[in-house]
């Protein structure tokens, strides 16, 4: 088992006709994904990729039981696609588009409020790599050959740098369970905490690796849960130690404004938490190496 | 994005929080002029650079007659003006703002914020102002006030009213006071703000509520929906080596090492940047290339790092999903044959294409030092950087 998605996830492509979603439609029907379809207003009854294109994401779900979406839609209109998303049924949404205002995605989280929790769709992104189950299914844009299948989840804020613990990890012949990217913007769907949760329940994960960044309050939360509610073992790592106060470093998200949201005060939190912290990055795969050993 | 707080005014005043008259100078003529055009006997003579903090580092001069307008003007314009948020580099004034002085009864504090954790609009009141929030957060925690406002249903009047009497505005100031943060609340939501702070607001002596000094930053992930926003954009005020980068597309950040750094996502080029660090470097810059890098881009960021001067040696860190690590490769040989380069680079590339990409760079003939791993790249371009110090 894994989380989120598996060999049976029937996926849909929002913005299914651009060049982005068809390239990466292409790789993910190569991957082995089940995608079933996608949408683009305007050219529904189309086919495209040899799979059908719908007007509106109501009748996508309708007509292929998808429970599942990717959304490569641009900027300025994806806030409205996660939201037809939600409202069409959606189990499980990845958003891959960078540069979404923040006051729609803020608008986007109090939409996702009309759902009861248990009904509520689960939204991971803006701005991320997204979700991969080695072998089963890839629902995002990361290079599937660095990932090997296993018992270690992983939960990225960045996109490269959750390749590079992955293939780290490939490297010390550990393999993944799920990876999630949760993406570098400062209002995002699901949180690391959200991504722990899940990874605490499902029984094929045996540990977690957990990549956070500068910034935002989530790490924190995260320590938080591992102390209070986490059996498995947690390894973490926080980009950012050199990074200036008040500075922006690329991802909308990665911006020190207040505390407790530098490197040096999370690595602070999670090691109090009893988090294992990688001394530094290219150490990703040795530290899980040593933990996964401690636990056998 | 920042502007300045004459702009910020502006804006805010649209929205219809109330300011005290003023203008903008370009030389110790038109401040002069400008007092005589907005009246009264005192002026303030405000140096507007993107900072805060100006009054301490002498960028605000309270005048009272011609000559001394013409005087401070004089001074202040083309001064380099450092406060404690501007970095040692300090920040060119350009441009005065000159405002009629207010007769003050207090100061008090109002700002609007994203608020990350809540994920809503947050704002935040205190009855102390005209000191650093953070400041009386410390040490009169308990005159802060916060209130969340409900995205879908907006800033309702009672929440207004609520804020005005924390702030014990008297009862009949009351609706001046719901008017002014309704507007600040407004002119955030529909200018895609992502603050706005007001400090000191202040109550005057013949009951007006003003904002004395005023900030605003916005999403730059909105800026296409706010050409009105863009266009008071500053280049004067920014690092030009990131305005040139950002011209480019890249993501670019200056800072104080001798190591420049090329990296495609913002994790693994900060994550590359602590690696230098742990091996005894600093990093000179952050550079992500973003995905999907063309050989031109690679180029261009070529360029863009090594026209620091201060870069003594560079890394390449690709981790190639969406990117190829062949197009690289190809960026990085053709930035050589272009520019000249002399400064010693180390490439290290991972995932889609490797193998070609590595022995493309082999095969150039050009001198690119190349790594496997994170940490021998680091090790390697901190060596370089050592020996390029100790030869000169």
């Amino acid at each position: 088992m894994s989380i989120m998605i598996d060999s049976n996830t029937k996926v849909l492509i929002q913005g299914f006709t651009g060049k982005i979603g068809t390239f990466h439609a292409k790789e993910m029907l190569e991957y082995g994904t089940q995608v079933v379809g996608g949408v683009t207003p305007g050219k529904g009854g189309q086919t495209h990729l040899d799979l059908p294109v719908f007007n509106t994401m109501k009748d996508a779900v309708e007509e292929t039981g998808a429970e599942a979406s990717i959304v490569f839609v641009p900027a300025s209109f994806a806030a409205d696609s996660i939201m037809e998303a939600a409202d069409a049924g959606i189990k499980t949404c990845v958003a891959i588009t960078d540069g979404i205002p923040a006051q729609d995605m803020m608008l986007v989280k109090r939409y996702m409020y009309r759902y009861k929790k248990e009904e509520r769709m689960r939204l991971t992104g803006p701005n991320c790599a997204g979700t991969i189950s080695p072998d089963r299914c890839l629902l995002g844009i990361m290079p599937g050959h660095i990932y090997i299948p296993g018992n270690v989840g992983i939960v990225a804020r960045s996109g490269t740098l959750g390749y590079e613990a992955a293939s780290q990890m490939k490297a010390s012949g550990i393999g993944i369970s799920t990876s999630v990217g949760i993406g570098g913007d400062p209002i995002n769907g699901c949180s690391h905490r959200d991504i722990l949760e899940l990874f605490e329940a499902d029984p094929e994960t045996e540990a977690v690796m957990l990549i956070g960044e500068i910034g935002g309050p989530q790490e924190a939360d995260a320590a938080e849960y591992f102390k209070n509610h986490m059996t498995k073992p947690l390894v973490a790592y926080i980009a950012g130690l050199t990074a200036p106060k008040g500075r922006r470093m690329g991802h909308a998200g990665a911006i020190v404004s207040g505390k407790g949201e530098s490197a040096a005060e999370k690595v602070e939190l999670l090691r109090d938490a009893g988090v294992t912290v990688a001394p530094d990055p290219s150490e990703l795969g040795s530290t899980m190496e040593r933990v996964l050993k401690e636990l056998a | 994005m920042d502007i300045h707080e004459y702009q910020a005014k502006e804006l805010l005043s649209e929205f219809g929080v109330g300011i005290s008259p003023g203008g903008l100078a370009y030389s110790p003529e038109q401040a002069v002029y400008r007092a005589k055009e907005i009246g009264g006997h005192q002026w303030a003579v405000k140096a507007q650079i993107h900072s805060g903090a100006r009054g301490k580092a002498g960028g605000i001069k309270i005048c009272s007659s011609d000559e001394e307008i013409w005087n401070a003007a004089e001074e202040l314009l083309g001064k380099r003006l450092v406060t404690h948020q501007t970095g040692p580099g300090g920040k060119v004034v350009y441009r005065l703002y000159i405002e009629q002085v207010a007769d003050i009864e207090r100061e008090i504090y109002l700002a609007l914020v994203l608020d990350r954790n809540k994920q809503r609009v947050t704002i935040v009141t205190s009855t102390e102002g005209g000191m650093d929030i953070e400041e009386v957060a410390a040490t009169k925690p308990g005159s802060i006030h916060r209130l969340e406002v409900e995205p879908a249903v907006g800033l309702r009047d009672f929440q207004a009213r609520e804020l005005g009497f924390a702030l014990n505005i008297h009862p009949e100031m009351i609706s001046q006071a719901v008017h002014c943060i309704e507007g600040a609340y407004q002119a955030f939501r529909e200018l895609d703000a992502t603050l706005v702070e007001i400090n000191p607001l202040v109550v005057t002596k013949d009951n007006h509520i003003l904002a004395l000094d005023a900030k605003m930053s916005f999403d730059d992930n909105a800026l296409f929906r706010r050409p009105k926003i863009s266009e008071l954009r500053d280049k004067s005020q920014e690092d030009s080596r990131e305005t040139a980068a950002s011209d480019r597309g890249l993501s670019y950040v200056g800072l104080d090492g001798d190591i420049g750094c090329m990296i495609n996502g913002a994790g693994l080029a900060m994550a590359t940047m602590d690696m230098i660090k742990h091996k005894g470097g600093e990093p000179a810059n952050f550079l992500d290339i973003g995905g999907g890098a063309s050989p031109d881009r690679v180029t261009k960021a070529f360029r863009l790092v090594l026209d620091d001067e201060s870069v003594k040696a560079m890394l390449v860190n690709i981790f190639a999903g969406i990117n190829r690590c062949d197009w690289i490769a190809e960026g990085v040989i053709q930035a050589f044959d272009k520019l000249n380069v002399r400064t010693p680079v180390v490439v290290r590339l991972s995932g889609t294409n490797v193998e070609k990409g590595m022995q493309m760079l082999k095969d150039s003939g050009h001198p690119v030092i190349t790594a496997d791993t994170l940490s021998e790249a680091a090790e390697k371009v901190v060596a370089e950087r050592n020996r390029v110090t100790e030869a000169s």
